[in-house]
């Protein structure tokens, strides 16, 4: 297996673009698709001030990596979400690749700062832990970058991502969310600009590149994920892949092209579209009184939420 | 004729298979998705094209994370 590049031996294939490639070719491609992405659907500009969210997992580390090798001013952000021997682990991977690069990251504890675990959270609320993770995640991570005058919030989606979440919504007809499924979202009522640099790059790419450059990420799959459906979403979408390379890249990026306008004019026209209001606890934006971080926290600690000490956020105060 | 050590993970396990073979036979042979997995060998990537033989020891790494978020 030859590299497309040099002719010299390829370490790694990309079959979606019928290319193989050496280690340094390949953090060259890797780089060039988010360059792509971010230039395709205008992410970043250079001088922003950007936060990355870091779990320690390879996407997140892997996207950090490569916005500083582009010249961005990344800081980090690290979750503690309490999941026990997982948490502490992939909490020092964070540390160490902060250290090692000299970056900055901050860091928030779910249970030392709002009382209260992702177990303890979804057994409480009675709703998934991955659900209850990720609606914790997005709040925190919101506010970290409104609190912290961030310009930009940088997830690290990757194309498996977005195209097993595509995949769920469609087999669903979730419109709402159909709608909102964009690789950028725009500061908005009170919400920071959100991006996702590595949507035209794969798990296994994404994988492949922290190996490559030496990147220490944590492998283990959090032990909660068990039986979450995108996970199986994933693998169903791995089995199309086999015989047809190219399938998951077309399936995303073909939605962007020809429907996503379509539900977002069709959700922004509903009857039913709730305007987005201010949560009467915490003061982030919501569309209902209570944000749903504020109903987890109430149901996990067993008590009213107070205000915080964090400043409400006007929602006009970021468009 | 030879034994090549396989390590997997979910759950964490060591396999021994008869080499010499390709990456890609043996991934076949282990009925996994290359989609879903890179090998590695002394913390380097190989592809699928690469002999193994006897005394190789190589790890098989999923590349498939992360929940709903």
């Amino acid at each position: 297996m030859k590299c497309r590049v040099c002719r010299g031996p390829a370490v790694v294939d990309v079959r979606r673009a019928n290319a193989n490639f050496c280690p340094e070719h390949f953090v060259r491609f890797c780089t060039e698709q988010v360059s792509r992405a971010i230039a395709e659907f205008d992410m970043l500009d250079p001088d922003d001030r950007v936060l990355v969210a870091v779990s320690g997992g390879k996407d997140s580390l892997a996207v950090w990596d490569l916005l500083t090798r582009m010249g961005y001013s990344a800081d980090g952000l690290y979750v503690g979400l309490g999941i026990g021997d997982y948490s502490d682990t992939s909490a020092e991977h964070a540390r160490r690749f902060a250290a090692e690069r000299d970056l900055h990251l901050i860091e928030v504890d779910l249970p030392g700062e709002y009382g209260y675990d992702i177990p303890t959270g979804a057994a409480t609320a009675r709703r998934a832990p991955c659900s209850v993770c990720g609606t914790s995640k997005r709040h925190l991570f919101d506010a970290a970058a409104i609190d912290g005058g961030y310009d930009v919030l940088v997830t690290g989606h990757n194309l498996d991502d977005e195209a097993a979440v595509l995949f769920g919504n469609v087999l669903r007809w979730q419109t709402e969310y159909l709608a909102r499924q964009l690789p950028v979202l725009p500061a908005a009522n009170g919400f920071p600009k959100k991006v996702k640099p590595l949507v035209r790059l794969s798990e296994r790419d994404m994988a492949a590149f922290c190996i490559v450059t030496g990147i220490d990420y944590l492998v283990d799959e959090c032990p909660m994920s068990a039986g979450n459906k995108h996970l199986g979403y994933k693998d169903a979408l791995n089995d199309i892949e086999l015989v047809s390379p190219g399938t998951k890249s077309d399936f995303y990026f073909s939605f962007l092209r020809r429907a996503a306008a379509l539900f977002r004019d069709a959700v922004a026209e509903s009857p039913d579209h709730e305007p987005i209001g201010i949560c009467t606890r915490c003061g982030a934006p919501s569309g209902s009184d209570v944000c749903a971080f504020c109903r987890i926290l109430e149901k996990a600690t067993s008590q009213p939420v107070e205000l915080t000490s964090r400043p409400s956020r006007e929602p006009e105060a970021h468009t | 004729m030879g034994n090549v050590r396989v390590s997997l993970r979910n759950p964490t396990r060591t396999e021994t298979v008869q080499g010499p073979l390709l990456v890609s036979v043996l991934l076949d042979r282990l009925a996994l998705n290359r989609e879903s997995v890179l090998v590695v060998r002394n913390r380097e990537l190989i592809p699928g094209d690469t002999m193994l033989d006897d005394g190789d020891e190589v790890e098989i790494r999923p590349v498939i994370s992360g929940g709903a978020t």
